[in-house]
C-alpha cells in the first residue's frame, strides 16, 4: 500500500468507534450506507443540517451508525417523528432510513399520510422481505410462497408493491433498486436529497441469515448475483406493474419524479392568502 | 494488467493508477468486493482476521483501476479504492 | 435557574370568559408552545381547534396527524427540532400514546401531554367526565420511569398549570401530563391571563460546550443532561435503547442500572420541590378529604357542609398529582383520624393515600364511575359516618 492519506469515503459519515456494526455477513444494509455517503457528498448539502431518523429493526440501526444528528425512534414511527422534526426545523434535510416491516407494516399509515401531505422528507426503505431483527417473520413485503418463521409453509398473502403504494399516496420521487445497483442507488439518493418533497427509494437487499437461508437461496452473494441477473432497469415504468414474485424478475429504476408543493409550502401559502398581515410566519427555535 | 483486464479498463489509464485499501478486521467475508470488482483483482485470502473471516487480498498489484466499486459494495466498510495520479503524489478519489 | 418572560405577542393578556379547554390552549401558547400535533377526540378537541386557529398568528405550527401514535411522536420530533411542543387527547387516544410516553422518558424529551379524561374503559363515555386515567398517566408505558402530572380544577387553573407543565418539562427534560377532565375542560368561567412579564418560563437547557466535548446524555450536577441544538454540528444520537452518556446503545445491566436510577431519581429526588397542593381548613381537620380536578370542587362543598355541622373536615387538593405528595399525607396522618379520598374512578389515588397514611389513620374511598360529578351530599354522608368514630 502506498503512503497516501486517503480515507474510505464512507468513513467521515460513520461513528467509527461503533464499528464493527451488528449486521450479518452478506447483509445489504451496509452497502446502502456507502451509497448514502456518496449521495450526501454529491448533494453538497451541509452535513450539519442533515438529520437521519430510523425506526426499529436491522435497518433501524442505521441512525446509530451515521455520524449526523440521528434518531433511533420507536417501531413504525420514524416518519411522524421526522415530520415533527422537519416542521419544527425547516432548515434541516431529514432522511428517514428504515426497513420494510417498520415503514410499511407497523408504520404503513404514517407512510401513506406523509406521502399524501408531501412532507419534505426522504424515505429510504431497505426491503429484505422479512423481519430480520426479530428472527425472520413474514412481512407485508414477503413474496407469495416464500417461507418465514411465522409462515412456515410459505406466505399466503399478497405483498405490497411499494413504489405503487408510494406513488398512489402522493410521493413526488419514487425509485427502486437492489443492493447490486450501487451506482444507481447513490444517484437516486442524491436526487432525492436535492429534491423537495416526499421522496421514496426502495432498495431490495439480502438477508442471508433469515430470508435467504430459510428459502434455500444461498448467501448474500448468491442474492446479489440473482439481483444482477434478474433485474431489469425500466426507468419511467408504471408503478402499477412493479409487483415482485418469489425469485422472479425485478423491475428497477426511477419511476416518479414530479413537482408538487410540499406540506410547508402549501401551509405557508394558504396562511399568507387567508391571514395576510396577521400571519406570523414560523418562529425559528 | 492482469489476466482479467478485458473486463474493464481504467479511464485515463495513462494518468492514474488504482490503489485499494483493506481494513481486514472489519471484513465479514461476504465476497461482494471480489465478485463485483470490474478488473477482478481481488481474491479471498488464506488468512483469518480476528473475527475468523477471510478478508480479501489484492491478487494483482497493477490491475486495480481505483474505481471504488468495492468501496460502494462492501457492507462492512472494510475496503475502498482510490485513483492516484501516476506522476504526482496527491491521492484523489474516484 | 434563569427564567425568561413570555413573548408579549403571544399572550392574550386580560380577563376572559372561556372554558378549560380554551384556557389550556392559551396556557400552552403563553408558555411558548410553538408546535402541537393532535388527533380529534372528544372531549379534548377544542384545545387543538383553538391552537389550529391561533398557531399561524403566533408563529406556531399545528398539524392534525393520522392518529395518536403519530401525534405523540411528532411532538417529540418537533421538540428535538427545537420546538416546545404538546399534544392533546382523551382516553382511547391516551392509550395509543403510551409507547411514546416511555420514549419521551427514555430520551429525556421535554414534552407535554394533555388528557381530558372521559369515562372508560374503551370508548366509554366520550362526552362525560371521569378521572380514571390517573394511574395510566403514572404507569401506562412499559418499564420503569417517572413522570410529572398536574390536575387543574378550574379553567383558570387549566391556563396556569399548562405553564407549569411546560416549565417542568424543560426543567426536568421529561414528559409532563395535564390531567384534565371533561367537566373542567367544558366548564366556562372567568380566566385572567396575566401580562407576558408575569409569565415566567424555563428556557431549554442547551449546552455551551463545543461538539468535541459534548456528551448528549452526560448528566449535569443535578442529574439532568443538557441538550444540543439540532443542526449545529453536534451530531448527537438519540435512541430509545438503553444508552450511556454518549447516547449510544449499551445493552447491559450496569448501564441500565445507571440510566434508570438517574431517570427515576431526577423526579423522585425533587418530589418535594415539584409538589403543589391547595389546603382548605386543614389546620384542625380530623377528617382530611383528598380530591383533585373537578372532584375537588365538589369535595370542598362537602367540607363546607360538614363544617356547618361542626365536623372538623378539611381538604387536601393535590395540583401536582404525580409525584404524589406522599410526604404531606404522612404529616397529616399524625393529626387526622381519617382520610376520605373522593375521585371519579373506582379507586386509584386512594392507594397512594393509603400508602402515605401507612395504617396510622383510616382511609375511605368515595368512588364514582364517571359520567357526572359526585353529589356533595353523598360525600357529606360519608363524612358524617366517618365522624362518628374519627
Amino acid at each position: 500500500m502506498g503512503m497516501t492519506t486517503a480515507v474510505n469515503p464512507v468513513e467521515p459519515l460513520l461513528r467509527s468507534e461503533r464499528m464493527p456494526h451488528l449486521w450479518c455477513p452478506g447483509c445489504g444494509i451496509g452497502t446502502t450506507v456507502n451509497c448514502f455517503a456518496r449521495a450526501l457528498e454529491r448533494s453538497k448539502l451541509p452535513l450539519d443540517k442533515v438529520a437521519v431518523v430510523s425506526g426499529i429493526g436491522c435497518t433501524g440501526r442505521v441512525a446509530g451508525y451515521i455520524n449526523l444528528d440521528s434518531f433511533h425512534t420507536t417501531h413504525g414511527r420514524a416518519i411522524p417523528f421526522a415530520t415533527g422534526l422537519k416542521l419544527a426545523n425547516p432548515d434541516l434535510t431529514v432522511a428517514v432510513y428504515s426497513g420494510d416491516g417498520d415503514l410499511i407494516s407497523i408504520g404503513g399509515n404514517h407512510f401513506i399520510h406523509a406521502a399524501r401531505r408531501n412532507v419534505d422528507i426522504k424515505v429510504i426503505c431497505v426491503n429484505n422481505f422479512i423481519y430480520g431483527m426479530t428472527g425472520g417473520q413474514v412481512a407485508p413485503t414477503t413474496p407469495l410462497g416464500a417461507v418465514a418463521t411465522t409462515a412456515p409453509y410459505g406466505s399466503f398473502e399478497r405483498p405490497f408493491n411499494l413504489p405503487f403504494l408510494a406513488e398512489s399516496s402522493g410521493a413526488v420521487y419514487v425509485a427502486r433498486w437492489t443492493a447490486y445497483h450501487v451506482q444507481h442507488i447513490a444517484h437516486s439518493m442524491t436526487e432525492a436529497l436535492r429534491k423537495k418533497g416526499f421522496s421514496f427509494i426502495e432498495i431490495l437487499a439480502p438477508c442471508p441469515t433469515l430470508y435467504q437461508r430459510r428459502n434455500k437461496l444461498g448467501d448474500g452473494l448468491d442474492t446479489m448475483r440473482y439481483y444482477k441477473e434478474r433485474s431489469v432497469i425500466k426507468n419511467g415504468a408504471s408503478t402499477r406493474d412493479l409487483d415482485l414474485d418469489f425469485q422472479g424478475e425485478i423491475t428497477v429504476g426511477k419511476f416518479v419524479d414530479v413537482e408538487r408543493p410540499t406540506l410547508q409550502e402549501t401551509m405557508d401559502r394558504l396562511y399568507r392568502q387567508r391571514l395576510e398581515d396577521r400571519y406570523f410566519g414560523w418562529r425559528q427555535p | 494488467m492482469g489476466t482479467n483486464a478485458t473486463v474493464a479498463k481504467p479511464p485515463k489509464a495513462a494518468k492514474f493508477r488504482g490503489e485499494v485499501f483493506i481494513n481486514n478486521d472489519r471484513c465479514k467475508g461476504c465476497g461482494f468486493c471480489i465478485e463485483f470488482c470490474p478488473p477482478k483483482v481481488l481474491v479471498t485470502s488464506e488468512k483469518y482476521n480476528r473475527h475468523g473471516y477471510h478478508p480479501p487480498a489484492l491478487a494483482n498489484e497493477t490491475g486495480c483501476t481505483g474505481c471504488d466499486l468495492c468501496g460502494l459494495y462492501c457492507p462492512d466498510f472494510a475496503i475502498y479504492g482510490i485513483r492516484v495520479p501516476i506522476e504526482g503524489a496527491v491521492a484523489q478519489r474516484a | 435557574m434563569n427564567l425568561v418572560h413570555a413573548d408579549p405577542k403571544t399572550v392574550l393578556t386580560g380577563a376572559h370568559f372561556m372554558d378549560g379547554n380554551h384556557a389550556a390552549c392559551e396556557g400552552a401558547i403563553a408558555a411558548g408552545a410553538n408546535f402541537a400535533a393532535g388527533y380529534p377526540i372528544t372531549p379534548s378537541t377544542e384545545i387543538v381547534e383553538r391552537f389550529a386557529a391561533r398557531a399561524p398568528l403566533v408563529g406556531a405550527t399545528f398539524l392534525q396527524m393520522e392518529d395518536e401514535l403519530a401525534s405523540s411522536i411528532a411532538i417529540l420530533g418537533a421538540a428535538w427540532g427545537g420546538a416546545k411542543s404538546f399534544t392533546v387527547t382523551s382516553g382511547p387516544g391516551f392509550s395509543l400514546m403510551m409507547e411514546h410516553i416511555g420514549f419521551a422518558a427514555m430520551t429525556e424529551t421535554p414534552s407535554v401531554f394533555v388528557d381530558v379524561q372521559r369515562g372508560g374503559p374503551s370508548t366509554g363515555l366520550p362526552t362525560l367526565p371521569a378521572q380514571a386515567d390517573m394511574m395510566q398517566a403514572r404507569w401506562g408505558s412499559h418499564g420503569d420511569y417517572e413522570i410529572i402530572a398536574l390536575s387543574p380544577s378550574s379553567p383558570q387553573e387549566c391556563f396556569d398549570v399548562m405553564i407549569d407543565a411546560f416549565n417542568f418539562a424543560e426543567r426536568y427534560r421529561n414528559p409532563v401530563f395535564v390531567m384534565m377532565d371533561e367537566s373542567v375542560g367544558h366548564m366556562t368561567e372567568k380566566v385572567v391571563i396575566p401580562s407576558a412579564d408575569r409569565v415566567l418560563l424555563v428556557p431549554r437547557r442547551y449546552t455551551c460546550l463545543p461538539p468535541s466535548e459534548y456528551l448528549p446524555f452526560k448528566p449535569s450536577p443535578d442529574g439532568i443532561p443538557e441538550m444540543a441544538r439540532m443542526g449545529q454540528g453536534y451530531h448527537f444520537h438519540v435512541t430509545g435503547l438503553t444508552h450511556d452518556a454518549s447516547g449510544y446503545p449499551a445493552i447491559n445491566a450496569q448501564t441500565q442500572q445507571e440510566l434508570l436510577s438517574r431517570l427515576v431519581g431526577k423526579i423522585r429526588n425533587d418530589a418535594d420541590k415539584i409538589a403543589r397542593a391547595e389546603e382548605r381548613q386543614i389546620e384542625d381537620a380530623r377528617i382530611v378529604l383528598v380530591a383533585y380536578g373537578i372532584t375537588a370542587r365538589v369535595a370542598l362543598r362537602a367540607v363546607q357542609l360538614a363544617r356547618e355541622e361542626r365536623i372538623p373536615a378539611g381538604l387536601l387538593r393535590p395540583i401536582v398529582v404525580w409525584p404524589f405528595p406522599e410526604k404531606r399525607i404522612r404529616e397529616l396522618a399524625g393529626q387526622a383520624k381519617a382520610f376520605i379520598v373522593v375521585e371519579m374512578n373506582q379507586g386509584q389515588i386512594v392507594h397512594e393515600v393509603e400508602r402515605g397514611v401507612a395504617g396510622r389513620a383510616r382511609t375511605v374511598l368515595v368512588p364514582h364511575a364517571g359520567g357526572a360529578v359526585h353529589r356533595p351530599e353523598a360525600i357529606l354522608e360519608v363524612i358524617r359516618e366517618v365522624a362518628q368514630w374519627a
